[in-house]
């Protein structure tokens, strides 16, 4: 079996592109609303865009219920999208299932977060894989192309000596090893993005970074764009390429993971990388009750108007709960922005941005703005 | 607030699941003390033993969960010390909740969905206080529920109406209602978010420092132990592998195991590095190696690594009298225990 669809392609071609992808769940309806006549519904994902390159790994962080899983399995064509558009090199895609989405599940491939319920209790391995294969006509033409498939299957995600695995039930391996044979199955359709939800977080700490190198290291060697969800900033830092943050439903910041981490310019990015554990900071345990946006993401059927994260904001303004703030560049970096207020200029009117993120990373680098805030009412 | 004095003593614990030659040893040969008013940390993969250990000290075990050895010394507030594995039935129930308390993994599907928050922290008090009024036991009720930052009001919600946060929240507001000396936490925050996993933990130091229990906190988030507890004892395949203060463990770990996890954590400051993670995978517990359980995925292991299995002592290094662990890389001054 061949490995990559089309080997001139260049490195960072884009294979999949999300353009303004939005997705809402209708509520269930009650006798009152049904009277009413208003409908109601769950505003899960709002004008995400992202694009997904050969050779790349994006990582979407957010808390539970932020979207971020919505938005893979919308690309995965796993749901219909309420409204926007998924291009597959550059054409508009939508599948609703049979052929069509057999075709689309070829070249985009998902792997789940828990390898304990994505692999079939009642199989060996080798059916897993061998379905997969036969699926996506990788399975070769008899059984000796077949076993071969199969043993490179397994060692490209580096369970080896396969013949050791093949006949296994998934209950006689480990988490890793399980995470391991469903991200073999998912290369078994040789796809071009791979759509990993929250791949390792329910395996054991030891056992993470050996499946995060195992993605890098097919990243590079299959030319795999990836989509990485994660809820855990520093493994996006230490995997991802670029970060994107994602605040109940909408995306708030993004830029390379590095920029993110580092000089967070949106108020919920801080409060997400201060409240990660560091064990580097013992000694300032205790003065930990400042404010920095604590409290709850706000109910998606109403969320709040204007920026949705205002409720929590230690530097909301007037403008914030009103208007919803547009991607403004922050400067520092190339491809580097935030949905915020506090980087437009004219609401501002105090300093320019680029000087107010980059000036360092960690939860004491609030930019002066905060002070600013009371006077730009009138910027308005 | 953390003194020398101890207010919990695991002797030599040993738990096995099932009986005769097919019993899987989950905890073998524990020995380790909690000192009044401390954080002790637990931390360990699946499997590794720390909720059997967490369970077993409480009599919490269900069948075909044993102790097949050892004593838990519980020192009260005041009075005798006594050991909980000896106590009978009816102490026992004295015992639980009063003196040492749980907060069970997945706390936030603790609650029964079927009745309001008040009737079941009322029925803790109840169950150990009948002679409580009506009326103390709603106070106190309202009280517990300030104290861990929900507004009374919610006295009367189902669990379904509050978020997993607040519900974490009652859960050990519940464990807190009768002042145990003990908290005995079980990965508390792991279904919980980063940003609500810091305010509860935080709220809890500041809940300890006030009211003076000792925390024995259990989870696989060893980044989390280092920044919240005093000490950290570290398990793999049922025995303790290194104990130690929580900053001489991060900055100077002896075992290979504790380095191996420590070095688990992609960092979100300072220079990004390679990180390998620990190669192999969990022992099975059925199956365990011969001598150091952890040799073979252990990249120092030498010849009597395979052998004998090494004994938790002092190391034989400065800080030496706070600290132990079970290895043949670090020569034993004394053993423990």
């Amino acid at each position: 079996m061949t490995l990559s669809h089309d080997t001139e392609a260049p490195a960072s071609e884009v294979v999949l592109e999300a353009v303004g992808l939005t997705k809402h769940f209708p509520v269930r309806r009650n006798l009152r609303s049904l009277m009413s006549r208003t409908s109601s519904a769950v505003h899960a994902v709002d004008d995400v865009h992202l694009a997904l390159r050969r050779g790349r790994v994006v990582a979407l962080v957010g808390e539970s219920g932020s979207g971020k899983s919505t938005v893979a399995r919308l690309l995965a064509q796993l749901y219909p999208r309420t409204d926007g558009d998924i291009k597959l090199h550059g054409a508009s895609t939508t599948v609703k299932g049979g052929r069509a989405f057999r075709q689309y599940a070829t070249r985009v491939q998902m792997v789940f977060q828990d390898p304990f319920a994505s692999l079939n209790p009642v199989h060996t391995i080798r059916y897993h894989l061998t379905r997969a294969l036969r699926i996506h006509q990788h399975a070769g033409s008899d059984t000796a192309e077949l076993e071969r498939a199969l043993h490179e299957l397994l060692d490209r995600v580096a369970l080896t000596p396969p013949e050791r695995y093949l006949d296994k039930f998934p209950h006689e391996l480990s988490g890793g090893q399980r995470q391991r044979v469903a991200i073999a199955r998912a290369l078994a359709a040789n796809p071009e993005a791979l759509l990993a939800d929250e791949p390792v977080s329910m395996l054991d700490v030891s056992i993470r970074l050996g499946v995060l190198n195992l993605l890098r290291d097919l990243k590079e060697r299959f030319n795999l764009a990836i989509l990485y969800i994660t809820h855990d900033i520093a493994s996006a830092r230490y995997f991802a390429d670029e970060t994107m943050v994602m605040y109940a439903g909408r995306m708030v910041e993004a830029g390379d993971s590095e920029t993110v981490t580092q000089s967070p310019a949106h108020p919920y990015t801080r409060l997400l990388i201060d409240s990660a554990p560091d064990p580097d900071r013992i000694e300032n345990m205790a003065s930990d009750s400042t404010d920095r946006g604590n409290g709850e993401p706000p109910s998606l059927i109403h969320p709040p108007a204007g920026c949705r994260f205002h409720p929590r904001c230690p530097m909301a303004m007037p403008r914030c709960t009103t208007d919803l703030p547009t991607p403004i560049e922050i400067g520092d970096k190339p491809g580097h922005w935030a949905a915020c207020w506090l980087y437009d200029e004219a609401t501002v009117a105090a300093q320019p941005p680029g000087s107010a993120a980059a000036t360092g990373a960690g939860g004491e680098t609030a930019p002066q703005p905060a002070t600013a805030a009371p006077s730009t009412g009138e910027a308005r | 607030m953390t003194t020398s004095e101890p207010v919990l003593e695991i002797r030599n614990l040993n738990v096995d699941y099932g009986l005769g030659p097919q019993a899987v040893h989950a905890v073998r040969d524990v020995s380790l003390t909690l000192h009044r008013g401390e954080v002790l940390g637990l931390a360990g993969e699946s499997g590794s033993g720390k909720s059997t250990l967490a369970y077993g000290m409480t009599r919490l075990l269900a069948p075909p969960g044993a102790i097949s050895g050892g004593s838990v010394i519980y020192h009260p507030a005041d009075g005798e010390p006594y050991d909980v594995l000896s106590l009978s039935d009816n102490d026992l129930r004295g015992f639980r909740w009063a003196e040492t308390a749980i907060v069970f993994q997945g706390a936030m599907n603790s609650l029964n969905p079927v009745h309001k928050i008040s009737t079941q922290l009322n029925d803790v008090l109840q169950a150990h206080d009948p002679k409580m009024s009506a009326h103390a036991r709603n106070a106190r009720c309202r009280e517990m529920l300030k104290l861990v930052g929900i507004s009374p009001d919610r006295m009367e919600a189902y669990p379904h109406q509050l978020s997993g946060g607040m519900r974490q929240r009652v859960m050990i507001g519940m464990a807190l209602i009768l002042q145990p000396q003990v908290v005995i936490m079980d990965e508390p925050t792991t279904a919980l978010d980063v940003v609500m996993q810091r305010q509860i933990l935080g709220q809890l130091i500041e809940l300890r420092e006030r009211l003076g229990f000792s925390v024995i906190f259990i989870t696989h988030d060893l980044s989390l132990l280092v920044e919240f507890s005093d000490r950290i004892a570290i398990m793999y395949g049922g025995r303790i592998v290194e104990e130690a203060p929580a900053t001489a463990l991060y900055k100077d770990s002896l075992h290979p195991y504790s380095e191996g996890l420590l070095g688990s954590f992609p960092a979100l400051r300072g220079p990004r590095r390679e990180l390998a993670g620990i190669p192999g995978s969990p022992p099975d517990l059925k199956a365990m190696p011969t001598g150091c359980s952890f040799h073979p995925r252990c990249p120092k292991a030498f010849d009597p690594c395979a052998e004998t299995i090494p004994a938790l002592g002092h190391p034989d290094t400065p800080d030496g009298g706070t600290r132990s662990v079970a290895c043949w890389l670090h020569p034993v001054r004394e053993p423990v225990g």
